[in-house]
């Protein structure tokens, strides 16, 4: 094993095949089996395959596998035994989202914000996520989430 | 209210065909609508546990698939609800009240002192079991009755009024989507999309193609070339490689300017609708033009498909708005009949009309018929959702005001000059699929006849005004011969015929120094859009005062296909490097809604991408196909450009519900325009509302 590339994905070690040219997004999606992170343009251009990488949002169709050697990652499939977590129940209450596809990438970029606990307002978080599109119109909506998750979150102390 | 039977219900007359009892004895209920992000899977569940009485969690909703539910035709048109929902409400109303009578017998009293709650049968307040120990006594042959008597609107939404939608939760989490699918030997299936659906191939290696990282086999059909692949990564790379090293004889007869060809017709229009005679008065006519480019669908996914086909038999998963209406075209394409094959209506990206979806299908079914007994996957590239679906189509609307010496308005003609606005599979005898173009057994479109009248038009939709006019008479002329393919996109022609309507208005209310809203109020057509006109004036007075000099406000009102949802939107702009939608406040009536919170998603959904068609959105074409590659070369509306949205619902839980999904985009589009006009001081008459477009505007004008 020795030799071996590997990374961290949502808590577990996995092994990555180091002559691979293959994008995050594929190894996640086929070879993981982790399908949250969604294909939108394979161009770096929408967001809809934004994973944390080492705390950083970052598009894992622009991101080689073999690069994510030694760090961390974390995909919307975090949050399927954690519906607790603030992000995911304040997109719920405020049905934060329609047809959902962009939705995990979202929530990728949003945790990022929030994990690094800084005070951002409306304006910096939506700044924040100019790179990632979504077309039901469903921004307001999102961005009221996310500050009630900041506000959560703070409330909380953590 | 009345009580109008609805279409699908004709067509569909037994309880068997809206639900079904499982041996666990669950309740089953068939939808033949399909949930395309607009919530209705919630918001029919919601109906059913109104109606019936029972906890939502408890019952499940199969929503279309061609072997098993009603054919309610397309998900579209802001229709699910009117018609879908209002269906299911009458056949639960039946089962209801089987229920009920059954429980009458076995208890040995009247079904008149029996209620059915939370899924209990209540006798005077007391329970006495749960509905499941009678649901296999239930007579599923039994006819619907047309006059199927559904809960009073006094009785409704006692309960269940606030539930989350059902699907969100793992639409963020997890992997419900037909891009998801994943089955035990799978394929992956790449279509090569040349520049034009009548382009046609003339070299391709195939060898080579066939060599190229995980290919497992190229298919060629005419001038359709596919691959399939052993991943998606793989078929994406090698149909990218393939369309690169490909030579295609393009179409002839070049369009570079798609609104200066509509703008050049000069055949016969069609009247399609005359409540007078315009010219019946002398008098001064004002008139406007507007005008819109084609514009994507542009959804975030793009276009995917799952088929396998498997003893001559078809199954496809597909994200499309119509599964029976696609399952008729594939037939049509493979020459055999429906009955061989089978679609089922699975999650896709929001469509906002016809998009890829169906395409993507028959691409995935041509692949697969290479594979027998094997699922092929496909998913577009975005290259492919640039290039290959179909567009939103242009349109170029005049309108002409007849005024009185008061000012009045006493007449409106409107002339629409579009290309048709619908291209679905099916429609006009033929499949209406890209790669039927493309294949060398050739299944060409038949020319679209539009959407008809009595479906609330299609290039005129709401070129009549929601106002007392007098005489409206509307003409529309139908342009074919662009070498484009359009399709129905959110509200049709609707949202430019009343931009250029409002816009008109606007021009001459500003001309007789009058309020536009105030103006409009005295041209209402009844107390129900008074209300909610008036209702926008009083929610909107303080952002009318203190602008700045580069700032201006717009309202935009209609009632959607004259019949539908009410609308009327306000906004406030800046006009600084580009177009900044600082507020927006709109005031809408859906009648019942059954989702509040779900109507009001819907509506701020189409304010914002109207806003993001108006501002921005403009397809670029080489006078062939698009030359949009990326997300880049066709910029939509960003988190950082959202305005602050307040969104008002007035509720009538007493009148039928009308659809909420499309009311928004014209009267939103109408308030931004008119709003950088009353910035301005010049209206932009040519869409989008860029920086470049409002440089030339001004100069022109300066000139």
């Amino acid at each position: 094993m020795q030799g071996e590339l590997r990374c961290t994905i949502n808590g577990v070690v996995h092994a990555i095949d180091s002559f691979s040219s293959e994008p995050l997004l594929f190894f996640l999606r086929d070879k993981i089996g982790l399908r949250s992170t969604r294909y939108g343009c394979g161009q770096g251009t929408c967001g809809s395959c934004t994973v944390i990488i080492d705390g950083e949002a970052k598009m894992s169709c622009e991101t080689i596998t073999k690069d994510v050697s030694g760090k961390t990652i974390e995909t919307a499939e975090v949050f399927e035994n954690d519906c607790e977590h603030p992000l995911v129940k304040s997109f719920i209450e405020f049905q934060a989202g329609q047809c959902g596809y962009c939705l995990p990438g979202i929530l990728m970029a949003s945790k990022s914000l929030l994990d690094k606990k800084q005070n951002l307002s409306r304006l910096e978080i939506a700044e924040a996520l100019d790179a990632n599109l979504c077309r039901c119109g469903a921004h307001s909506r999102i961005l009221d989430a996310i500050e009630k998750a900041y506000q959560i979150s703070n409330e909380k102390g953590t | 209210m009345k009580n109008q039977v609805p279409k699908p219900l004709l067509d569909y007359p037994k309880l068997g065909d809206w639900l079904k009892v499982t041996p666990e004895k669950k309740l089953v209920f068939f939808s033949g609508r399909v949930e395309l992000g607009q919530g209705n899977v919630t918001a029919l569940l919601m109906m059913i546990s109104d109606e019936l009485g029972i906890e939502p969690e408890k019952i499940s909703l199969q929503t279309a698939r061609t072997d098993m539910t009603p054919n309610e035709g397309f998900t579209a048109g802001s229709m699910s609800i009117v018609h879908g929902g209002q269906s299911l409400r009458s056949a639960v109303a039946t089962l209801r009240q089987q229920i009920l009578s059954i429980s009458a017998s076995r208890l040995g009293v009247d079904a008149l002192e029996l209620d059915l709650s939370n899924g209990q049968i209540i006798q005077k307040g007391s329970f006495c079991f749960y509905i499941d120990e009678v649901l296999d006594q239930i007579d599923l042959s039994s006819e619907i009755p047309s006059g199927a008597k559904i809960k009073e609107p006094s009785q409704r939404w006692v309960q269940f009024r606030e539930i989350d939608r059902v699907d969100l939760l793992e639409k963020m989490t997890g992997a419900p989507f037909v891009h998801d699918m994943i089955e035990e030997g799978m394929l992956f299936g790449a279509p090569v999309h040349p520049a034009n659906m009548y382009s046609k191939l003339l070299t391709l290696d195939v060898i080579a193609l066939s060599k190229r990282p995980g290919v497992i086999k190229v298919v060629q059909d005419g001038s359709f070339v596919g691959v399939l692949a052993t991943s998606q990564r793989f078929a994406l790379e090698a149909a990218e490689w393939a369309r690169e090293k490909s030579e295609w004889k393009e179409i002839d007869g070049k369009i570079e300017n798609p609104i200066s060809h509509l703008m050049a017709q000069s055949h016969d229009f069609e009247i399609v609708s005359e409540t007078g005679d315009v010219n019946k008065n002398s008098g001064e006519w004002c008139e406007l033009t507007v005008s819109r480019p084609y514009i994507f669908h542009g959804s975030i996914g793009p276009a995917a498909a799952v088929a396998k086909w498997e003893n001559e038999k078809l199954t496809v998963w597909t994200h499309s708005q119509g599964v029976f209406q696609l399952r008729d075209a594939l037939a049509g394409v493979f020459e055999t009949a429906e009955d061989n094959i089978t679609v089922i209506h699975k999650a896709g990206s929001g469509c906002y009309g016809h998009n890829g979806a169906d395409d993507a299908a028959l691409d995935a079914a041509i692949l697969a018929s290479e594979v027998e007994g094997i699922p092929v996957k496909v998913v577009w590239s975005r290259y492919d959702e640039f290039h290959a679906a179909p567009m939103g189509a242009a349109m170029s609307t005049k309108s002409r005001a007849h005024l009185d010496q008061d000012g009045y308005i006493t007449a409106f003609d409107v002339e629409v000059t579009s290309v048709p606005h619908s291209s679905r599979p099916g429609t006009g005898g033929t499949p209406n699929l890209r790669s039927a173009v493309l294949i060398k057994n050739s299944k060409l479109p038949a020319k679209s006849p539009d959407v008809p009248a009595v479906r609330g038009g299609g290039a005129e939709r709401n070129a009549v005004p929601s106002y007392n006019f007098g005489p409206v008479r509307v003409k529309k002329r139908l342009v074919h011969d662009l070498p484009f393919r359009a399709s129905a996109l959110r509200s049709l022609g609707a949202y430019n015929n009343v931009i250029v309507n409002e816009g008109l208005i606007d021009e001459i209310a500003h001309r007789n120094g009058e309020d536009p809203l105030a103006f409009r109020i005295k041209h209402c057509v009844d107390d129900r859009s008074k209300e909610l006109l008036l209702r926008l004036d009083s929610e909107t007075k303080k952002y009318k005062e203190n602008l700045k000099e580069s700032q201006g406000w717009g309202v935009g009102y209609a009632r959607y296909k004259g019949v539908s949802g009410l609308c009327a939107v306000f906004v406030n702009v800046t006009v600084d490097e580009g177009v900044v939608v600082d507020n927006v406040v709109s005031v809408s009536d859906v009648g019942e809604a059954i989702s509040p919170d779900g109507v009001k998603n819907q509506i701020e959904g189409g304010i914002v991408q109207s806003i993001s068609w108006t501002l921005k959105e403009a397809v670029k074409t080489d006078g062939v196909s698009t030359t949009v590659d990326s997300w880049f070369d066709y910029p939509i509306i960003k988190f950082s450009e959202i305005p602050s949205l307040n969104t008002i619902l007035i509720e009538r839980p007493f009148e039928k519900p009308l659809g909420a999904a499309e009311i928004s985009q014209g009267p939103a589009g109408a308030a931004v325009a008119n709003a950088v006009r009353h910035a301005l001081g010049v209206r932009i008459t040519e869409l989008p509302i860029t920086r470049e477009a409002i440089i030339t505007s001004l100069l022109s004008n300066e000139i």
